[in-house]
């Protein structure tokens, strides 16, 4: 469709944790790429990497290794004045807006900050593009003036959005954004963050655990579990046709939207392992309910099942004519 | 089974009294599963914790109305006669199992004292008893596990764990307050599926306490929707899925991004925020945030109607 180079290039990124004697793969070569414009979700449970993989993109944490691609540099490589500059291209909408926001600061000084840092426009200039931040995410301007203690909890993640997009970047990272909110507002969160995009012609890496949401925000899915992408595709194929067994239980896992409407289950046996200790092979194969003796040996490649999806499974790998029965 | 008429509930906050619970009535049969519906600040919470009256000294409630629990009133009883109802008769399971397990205690001993408590069995009896239970809200190594401490598990089983101790004494009535909502989800569909399994088998009530529509369809029967303090709708689960009456219900089911609904459509958003208590002093406490409000909303409160079929709604113009 797009012949542009994508936005955003991530390849074989890895982000290692020592912890103790061992060492966490939290993100364990992890690749896929963002158009602009577009939205790139990334979802799994508790400890599968999306949140570290988020943040490494942007370099808030260090990766250990591997090629962030972004606006044609490489991020992986700037040093660090550099990468300073680039920020203001690529900023993060945090989860509890109340931890990131400076108590002792009004909501004008929390909005002008990334201005200053990055040296944009007099001090006049700075106050309208503070009113017209609050304004474009529908706090009323007179408000720069209040604490983040003066707001609710819907509001303060405005003001987390609006902070980000002040400097008017190309990328945002938005990291569990909406799931400390609860539904009525979290629908008013979800609704500006696709006007802004429209507006603003922003390109979204939206990380979240809830199904829901990601498949509401997202053009494209990447499902994570222990640090490894499992499977990549547009929404359409993620959703409806999925091909790796975890991505097929945590949809089946969704609790039904109806009291009549009748889902198929698949239950999924034990919790998730260790992340310090992953299971050898494929990570998944202890509580995969088609497991196969190569999947305990080896690690899966990602296999391409189409030209948008991508499953890192044996069972998706044509040479291997092996099916469980 | 319990019947809750007329709860208030009023602590101070700033020199000033509040009613986060202001006249909430409702009932919960034998056998019965009912849902208590809302956001943060609707006043759920506070309502459960009454039920077995857990307030700190401290925050100074102060309760008025009836908790009828078979045949006694649990707001008249006095401390000794709720210690012989907590935990044997009505037991509850709270959000973060970690808070709620003592730390410094092994797995067993935090187990066997519910029966220590509450039953006169010999030690070896109730060793028996609590690792059978372990074993029965799917843990393995149960025997293994109660020389444990908590730290050692994982969100999910110590789960398992609340779940376990709660049922230890075959209570009648569980009080659930988002037991699934700090699990992932492929461990949330493994807890509620053991709870489905468990209720059958004990044949426990359950006053299920949510914000979450999806756990609702799982598993209640009926539902309360509570909005800021006050029940705004009550029905059967079916019933509020397919005809939700109260605007705050309707919206709710609307807010919600659905799984087959078309990716990027706007969802239907809830204006504004829960006004704090106290702060809505005359009229519906949804007028403010509702789009059919009229001149009447805003001066006076509507009382809960019936519109039969055990279907009632807090509304001047119902869907």
């Amino acid at each position: 469709m797009t012949t542009l180079p994508p936005l955003l290039e991530v390849h074989g990124l890895k982000k290692y944790f020592a912890s103790g004697s061992s060492t966490v793969k939290a993100v364990d070569d992890v690749s896929f790429s963002l158009a602009e414009g577009q939205t790139l979700g990334l979802v799994g449970e508790s400890g599968c990497g999306k949140s570290t993989t988020g943040r490494s993109v942007l370099r808030l944490i260090e990766p250990s290794e591997g090629s962030v691609r972004f606006m044609g540099q490489e991020l992986t490589l700037l040093p660090e004045g550099q990468l300073r500059a680039m920020r203001r291209h690529m900023q993060m909408v945090f989860q509890d807006p109340y931890a990131s926001l400076n108590p002792r600061m009004t909501i004008g000084e929390v909005l002008e900050e990334p201005l200053l840092v990055h040296q944009l426009h007099d001090r006049a200039t700075r106050k309208r593009k503070v009113a017209e931040a609050l304004d474009m995410v529908g706090l009323n301007p007179a408000y720069a003036a209040r604490h983040p203690h003066e707001f609710s909890g819907g509001q303060r993640q405005r003001v987390g959005i609006a902070r980000a997009i002040i400097t008017r970047p190309k990328l945002v990272v938005a990291d569990e954004a909406v799931s400390a909110l609860d539904v009525s507002i979290q629908a008013q969160i979800l609704n500006l963050l696709r006007e802004l995009q429209q507006e603003l012609g922003l390109t979204y890496l939206f990380v979240s655990h809830d199904l829901a949401v990601i498949r509401h925000v997202s053009d494209s899915i990447g499902v994570m579990y222990l640090g490894r992408m499992v499977e990549t595709g547009t929404c359409e194929e993620v959703y409806t046709r999925p091909r790796h067994p975890y991505t097929q239980a945590l949809l089946s896992a969704i609790p039904r939207e109806h009291p009549r409407q009748q889902r198929e289950r698949i239950i999924l046996q034990g919790s998730i392992p260790n992340p310090a200790a992953p299971p050898s092979g494929c990570h998944f194969h202890p509580r995969c309910p088609s497991c196969m003796e190569v999947c305990k040996t080896e690690a899966p490649p990602a296999v391409k099942v189409s030209a948008t999806h991508t499953v890192a499974c044996h069972l998706s790998r044509p040479e291997l004519t092996l099916r469980p029965t | 089974m319990l019947t809750i008429e007329n709860l208030k509930i009023e602590f101070l906050s700033h020199g000033r009294r509040v009613a986060p619970v202001d006249g909430v009535s409702f009932s919960l049969g034998q056998d019965e599963t009912v849902g208590l519906l809302g956001e943060s600040g609707c006043g759920k919470s506070v309502t459960a914790l009454s039920i077995l009256r857990l307030f700190p000294m401290a925050s100074q409630a102060r309760l008025s109305g009836a908790i009828r629990f078979g045949e006694r009133d649990l707001l008249q009883a006095d401390d000794a006669t709720l210690r012989g109802i907590r935990g044997k008769e009505i037991a509850m399971i709270f959000q973060e199992p970690m808070t709620s397990l003592n730390p410094l205690h092994r797995i067993g001993e935090q187990l066997g004292e519910m029966l220590r408590i509450h039953t006169s069995l010999p030690r070896q009896e109730i060793d028996a008893k609590v690792v059978a239970m372990l074993e029965r809200v799917g843990l393995s190594r149960a025997a293994q596990l109660v020389d444990e401490y908590p730290h050692s598990l994982s969100g999910g089983m110590r789960q398992r764990v609340m779940i376990a101790m709660a049922l230890l004494c075959q209570p009648r009535l569980l009080v659930c307050d988002e037991p699934t909502t700090a699990l992932d989800v492929t461990i949330q569909a493994q807890i509620l599926d053991l709870m489905r399994d468990l209720k059958r088998e004990q044949k426990t009530s359950i006053l299920m306490i949510t914000h979450d529509l999806g756990v609702v369809a799982e598993m209640c029967q009926r539902v309360v929707v509570m909005y800021a303090g006050q029940v705004v709708e009550q029905s059967s689960v079916e019933d509020l899925f397919d005809r939700p009456a109260h605007p705050y219900t309707h919206a709710l089911m609307r807010a919600r991004p659905a799984l087959d609904a078309t990716p990027g459509a706007p969802l239907t958003a809830i204006p504004g925020s829960v006004p704090p208590p106290g702060t809505v002093t005359q009229g519906c406490r949804f007028a403010a945030r509702c789009a059919r409000t009229q001149d009447i909303c805003r001066q006076e409160m509507p009382v809960l109607e019936h519109l039969g079929d055990g279907h009632s709604v807090r509304c001047w113009y119902p869907h």
